[in-house]
């Protein structure tokens, strides 16, 4: 199919275990803004989006991100991990130290 | 003003406004079309623009004769009303660019063919209970009519049958893409037939 989706070709390299920060255009009003995102990549779907987790003052808040969403400004990849499984979901529960054990 | 014009159904992608909201999208290719013939009141006894689209077809003699002035073998030919048909010429391409973001249109294709179907899917029926002592009843239509008061089952009863593979024109799809270098369109939400099928798209008033 061709293409005039208008969709990225930069799309980063992100895989399950990375932390992440994420760069998103906020638009409020009239006011336009980036704010970040960082947490643990937990599910990939390639090519179409990204699954980041994070527990912001004990609530665990998950986003998904398109790959090709427009308000992706961009994604830094802090930290790389070697994990057995392509979705994280056992982590869910786990404490920050339980899931320090399941990142190698 | 010409009205309509055919193409076809590439497939579907998803596109992502600059709003950041998603959704599914078809690609169409449009044309190439021409205009074949023009009728008028005058002549004709209503206004219209007869449209020729794609190349490459074996022609008869007559068929070849009419489109002598236009000079092109054209496989389909099809008709659009207007109000201003003198305005267009004969042989005259007609391009993407008739469309612009924002524009409603309505699509007209094939429907893939389903083949004999049952109620449940063709009509929507509900089909039986799973449990309670029942077997072989999950997908049938139930009762179709009374006893020996009709005596008969009413005419357009609704039925398993042939489902799919005829006409269906969907209205009030928008554009949400042009591109003239291409002749791609892009149009949210799905279209009739499969890919690679003919649509046929007309502007709505």
């Amino acid at each position: 199919m061709e293409q005039i989706l208008g969709g990225k070709t930069d799309i980063p390299d992100v895989h399950p275990g990375d932390t992440v920060k994420v760069n998103l255009k906020v638009k409020e009003g009239n006011r336009e803004y980036t704010q970040s995102f960082q947490g643990l990549v937990i599910k990939l779907r390639k090519g179409k989006s990204f699954t980041v987790r994070r527990v912001a003052y004990g609530v665990g808040v998950e986003r998904t991100f398109p790959f090709h969403s427009p308000l992706i400004q961009g994604v830094e990849v802090l930290k790389r991990a070697k994990v057995r499984r392509a979705k994280l979901y056992y982590l869910r529960g786990l404490s920050e130290k339980k899931i320090k054990k399941h990142l190698k | 003003m010409i009205r309509g014009v055919m193409g076809r159904k590439l497939g579907m992608g998803t596109f992502f406004a600059p709003s950041g909201r998603c959704f599914g999208v078809t690609q169409v290719r449009v044309g190439p079309c021409y205009v074949t013939q023009i009728k008028t009141k005058h002549r004709d006894g209503y206004n219209a623009l007869q449209i020729g689209f794609e190349e490459g077809k074996k022609l008869s003699q007559p068929e070849m004769g009419h489109l002598k002035h236009v000079g092109k073998r054209l496989k389909v030919l099809c008709e659009f009303r207007c109000d201003d048909p003198e305005e267009a010429e004969l042989g005259q391409e007609i391009l993407v660019d008739m469309f612009k973001p924002g524009d409603k249109i309505s699509v007209k294709g094939v429907s893939k063919g389903k083949g004999f179907a049952g109620g449940v899917k063709r009509y929507h029926f509900r089909g039986g209970p799973k449990t309670h002592g029942q077997s072989d009843r999950q997908r049938a239509p139930g009762s179709i009519g009374g006893t020996t008061y009709p005596g008969k089952v009413f005419k357009g009863k609704k039925m398993a049958g042939h489902m799919g593979s005829r006409e269906v024109t969907i209205g009030g799809t928008e554009v949400v893409g042009v591109d003239p270098e291409k002749n791609l369109l892009l149009l949210k939400g799905g279209v009739p037939g499969a890919p690679g099928s003919m649509v046929i798209l007309r502007k709505e008033k």
